[in-house]
């Protein structure tokens, strides 16, 4: 029971840090700061718990999992957290600031136990906890009425998504007898009618979470709508998240059913799938992102086109593609963040997010338009930035099933596309000047965040091992060992 | 380590340069060339220092440090004789690019810092035994050149730029390809360039070399401008602002050969064997048919642009001889081209266009050149000389050996490869005699255009000294080229794939 507690503790200490800000909020709403010391100390204080309280174990028969790489992951998401609290600190209005700090940290929380479980009900409902802030999140700009649309519009696909997860779990749950994901597993025989629609509606409802096509309409409104502090963290914190508990659920409780995407070799299963939604979603998020004026939006494009890349690891079954997957997201959500974080910057000082208003940053700001050249350049996979080791690492592994090879030359033709689009962004940042002299905007620490992110972009590009080693390391070994079900 | 230092001490000035506050942005240039010497400097000592003695060793100054070991790559670093010559032209390249950049006072900071990074990549690849880590030098140099295209280019710059850069990031793209199903399909488990070329290692079945091979070859050989993937070239020279231009010309085409040489066909040959006669056919319409157009252009830079077409074509031709002279010539062809390229874009962009605001021949001949600047005439008169493949500079002597070497594997393209010659011996001094020497009386009033700087003409003195250097001593570079093409990491390609 003790080890219990010890476990949750780190989203335990969230919820107390949430409360606490929301009680700041109350009685003085106005002290900025102090509500965002508060937030960020109960940030530091569950960072410490993941550190310094390394209670691995099952509990609650895999309600409550933690194991090493959950808790790194944890520890990324928890990161991711409170750089969207630091974005929102320097953009969000006076009003109900302490709230929407508060519903950041919830749905962090929400977002760190979906990492830590093996359970269908507990993977539900820490899904809505962390989707449940968000949707409030994104309509919080009230003034506008794109934040408003953003908002409801992210509410109701993703309702109706959660429906369609509630309703295949369920149909999981009631042919294999359990909620178990391992359990799940030991489920064998020729796959049920009702499991394989089961398992149809489940992948359904998470492609919408990693706004696969054709579940990513809602992806560019609700990117471009939200606050931007919000965007960062739909991004990259919600996005970490989502692949994660995705890429268990697949390898530990659906490896049975996996089938093949193979050329010329495909066998039912959810790798077919999978293939099609990536290999749609390689190709509409990059072409779509060639014409996009507005930056949120062409981020958005990006985000369905890298989670393209990431279900073509997903859908191989080669040893380090997991290993691959899990490095791919945490990269990719690193540099996003840093991506919207210079957004965030940029719309604080020119009132807005098109092209246009990066015209001539690279004058105004040269720090500034460096890092998001480090982003953007790490985006399109180019070194000496992280990006491009992962790109190689993730299609390397995904070769590892050389019939792969039509989604692996997909992407890095669709990936030579992104240069052109990244490359326009950069082009108003340095090439074009500015139309009118502008003075950098205050956001220190904004400024500084988005540095380090920079730095850390470049040096686990100069160092992937930095990352790489411990996570390949801790993979549990049912995960890399769950070849053995497959083809 | 001496290697190293050639990219790390590029690298270091572009931090440096970074680092500058706004008001001492006039020492960029200063550090720019600071650090190009102290790279030329490592670059021609280790040259000098290479022991090309039988019995040495072919890869010298070696450095090997695990950098990633979970996917079997390092960082390894080496030189035989082809690196080597291909490092002093890049070191070359890079001071000379630098002192004709010196009235560069736009954004100065931001230019040599592009500058020096594009100049470290360069040293990376020419330097790199391990696949990854020469992946990574030769993708650092993508995107620097889309800034300094885009920024500081003159005619049509940002169409350009972008052609250029996605020009380029197609044929990495294929490389990328080829690399990562090279590494699934060895088995080794590794990306050392040995391991992966040592038959009893790292096997490639037929099938796949069949394959692999163009797709890598041909995604290298576009930025070497193989014909019809040479488009990007022209309107990228012409786009960039001097010091580009000669890069671009002088090394970033290399790049591509030196690495199709170094990777795809010494790793494949017997994917070489299946498409040589393609890609010889291929390599000789660049070079006819970049001549012709070269004949036909208004513009000078465009004329220079496209002689290098025809001249790459050349480097492309002398590869797929598979014969040692053919092979040698091509890597001296390669230095050599990118010291005259060079020449020729630093007059006609610095020391013409930046005076005379046209590169349009004719009304160029009618300012009265010869007498007005007489140093750029007589530079671009050896430069023209030098290209035809006069006796007595480097041009001759590559470009004699290339067709020595086709003469024995090649015999049928002999004809239209010495047709070549002769059309760029037509469009050189059309180009040359118009521009400078035009026929009827001279201009009734002279032009008065600022004198050729201090910096131009040291810039202008050492790649003339260079071209005529080799020209009159090509044993220089010709002994350790011919030795390291024997070493048993290329000879495969002397024998296996031409069996």
């Amino acid at each position: 029971m003790t080890n219990l507690l010890l476990a949750l503790a780190p989203e335990s200490l969230l919820v107390l840090a949430a409360l606490v800000v929301l009680g700041l909020g109350v009685s003085v709403p106005k002290a900025r700061s102090l509500i965002t010391a508060a937030t960020l100390l109960g940030g530091f204080a569950a960072a410490a718990a993941i550190l310094l309280l390394p209670v691995d174990g099952n509990f609650l028969h895999g309600m409550v999992v933690v194991d090493p790489v959950a808790r790194m992951f944890k520890l990324v998401i928890l990161g991711l957290g409170l750089v969207a609290v630091v974005f929102a600190s320097d953009s969000f209005p006076e009003i109900h600031f302490a709230e929407s700090l508060a519903l950041i940290l919830f749905g962090t929380v929400g977002m760190m136990l979906l990492t830590g479980t093996e359970d269908l009900l507990m993977i539900f409902i820490a899904l809505e906890l962390a989707s449940i802030p968000l949707y409030i999140l994104a309509a919080f700009a009230k003034e506008g009425r794109s934040s408003a649309e953003a908002g409801l519009k992210y509410f109701l696909i993703g309702s109706l998504s959660a429906a369609f997860l509630l309703y295949g779990l369920s149909l999981i749950y009631g042919v294999t007898g359990s909620t178990n994901l391992p359990i799940i597993s030991n489920h064998s025989g020729i796959p049920d009618p009702l499991l394989i629609a089961g398992i149809v509606l489940t992948l359904a409802g998470f492609a919408f979470k990693v706004a696969a096509v054709p579940f990513q309409l809602w992806a560019p409104d609700v990117y471009e709508g939200a606050p931007t502090a919000v965007a960062s963290l739909v991004a990259s914190g919600s996005k970490v998240a989502g692949v994660f508990i995705l890429a268990k659920i697949l390898a530990i409780g659906l490896g049975p059913w996996a089938g093949s995407a193979g050329w010329g070799q495909f066998l039912p299963g959810w790798v077919p799938v999978l293939a099609l939604m990536a290999a749609a979603s390689v190709i509409l998020g990059n072409l779509a992102a060639l014409v996009q004026s507005n930056v949120k939006r062409l981020l958005a494009y990006s985000a369905i086109a890298h989670g393209g890349y990431l279900l073509i690891g997903l859908c191989s079954t080669g040893e380090d593609s997991l290993t691959a997957v899990l490095f791919y997201v945490v990269i990719y959500a690193l540099t996003t963040a840093g991506a919207f974080g210079t957004v965030v910057i940029v719309e604080k000082q020119r009132g807005g997010s098109s092209l246009e208003d990066f015209d001539g940053l690279a004058k105004s700001s040269p720090v500034l338009a460096l890092c998001l050249l480090v982003f953007l350049i790490s985006l399109a996979g180019i070194p000496p930035f992280v990006g491009f080791f992962g790109k190689f690492y993730l299609f390397t592994a995904a070769l590892a099933n050389p019939a792969l090879l039509w989604l692996v030359i997909l992407a890095i033709a669709m990936n030579a596309v992104s240069l052109y689009y990244y490359l326009i962004v950069l082009k108003h940042a340095f090439v074009l000047p500015a139309k009118e002299d502008l003075r950098p905007a205050n956001a220190p620490a904004s400024r500084f965040l988005v540095a380090a992110l920079a730095l850390s972009v470049l040096a686990l590009g100069l160092a992937p091992n930095l990352l790489l080693a411990p996570l390949a390391k801790n993979m549990p070994p049912q995960i890399s060992a769950r070849k053995v079900f497959l083809q | 380590m001496i290697l190293n230092a050639t990219f790390l001490s590029a690298f270091a000035g572009a931090a440096l340069i970074l680092l500058l506050p706004e008001r001492r942005a006039p020492l960029a240039k200063w550090i720019a060339l600071l650090a190009a010497l102290i790279g030329l400097g490592f670059a021609k000592t280790a040259f000098l220092i290479y022991d090309n003695s039988p019995a040495a060793p072919h890869f010298q100054f070696l450095t090997r440090i695990p950098w990633i070991p979970r996917l079997g790559i390092s960082f390894s670093t080496g030189a035989d004789g082809i690196s080597l010559v291909m490092l002093l032209l890049a070191g070359i390249i890079a001071v000379a690019g630098v002192l004709f950049s010196w009235n560069v006072t736009h954004r100065p900071r931001a230019f040599f810092a592009f500058y020096l990074v594009i100049i470290g990549g360069v040293y990376g690849v020419f330097q790199s035994l391990d696949l990854f880590l020469l992946f990574v030098f030769y993708e650092i140099v993508i995107i620097p050149k889309y800034f300094l295209i885009a920024a500081w280019g003159s005619t049509n710059r940002e169409y350009g730029a972008m052609k250029l850069t996605l020009y380029s990031a197609v044929g990495s793209a294929l490389v990328l390809l080829a690399l990562i199903a090279t590494c699934a399909a060895s088995g080794a488990h590794s990306f050392d360039l040995f391991t992966l070329a040592d038959p009893s290692k790292s096997h490639f079945a037929p099938a796949f070399q069949s394959w692999a091979f163009p797709v890598m070859f041909i995604g290298f050989a576009v930025l070497a401008g193989l014909w019809p993937l040479h488009t990007w070239a022209p309107t990228g020279h012409v786009a960039a602002p001097t010091a580009v231009s000669m890069l671009l010309a002088g090394v970033v085409m290399k790049l591509g050969s030196y690495s199709a040489l170094r990777v795809a066909m010494t790793l494949f040959p017997q994917g070489l064997e299946q498409w040589r006669t393609v890609l010889a056919v291929l390599a000789t319409a660049g070079i006819v048919f970049g001549a012709l157009v070269a004949l036909a252009q208004k513009d000078l830079k465009f004329t220079v642009g496209y002689s290098s077409v025809a001249h790459m074509g050349f480097v492309l031709l002398g590869l797929m001889t598979l014969n040692l002279a053919g092979l040698g010539g091509s890597v001296l062809q390669m230095f050599s081209h990118g010291i005259i390229g060079g020449l020729l874009f630093a007059v006609v962009g610095r020391m013409l266009y930046d005076r005379t605001h046209t590169r349009d021949i004719a009304e160029l001949g009618t300012m009265g050149l010869a007498k007005a600047l007489p140093f750029a005439a007589l530079t671009f008169t050896v430069a023209s000389v030098a290209s035809m493949g006069l006796p007595g500079f480097s041009g001759f002597i590559a470009e004699f050996t290339i067709l020595k070497g086709s003469w024995i594997s090649l015999p049928f393209f002999l004809v239209p490869a010495g047709l070549g010659i002769v059309i760029t011996v037509a469009f050189t001094l059309r180009a040359l005699q118009r521009t400078f020497y035009p026929s009827g009386e001279s201009p009734a009033h002279a032009h008065v255009f600022d004198p050729i700087s201090f910096p131009e003409k040291l810039g202008a003195l050492l790649l003339m000294a260079a071209t005529l250097a080799v020209g009159l001593f090509p044993s220089t570079l010709m002994d350790p080229i011919l030795r390291s093409l024997q070493s048993p990491l290329m000879h495969r390609l002397l024998t296996e794939a031409t069996k």
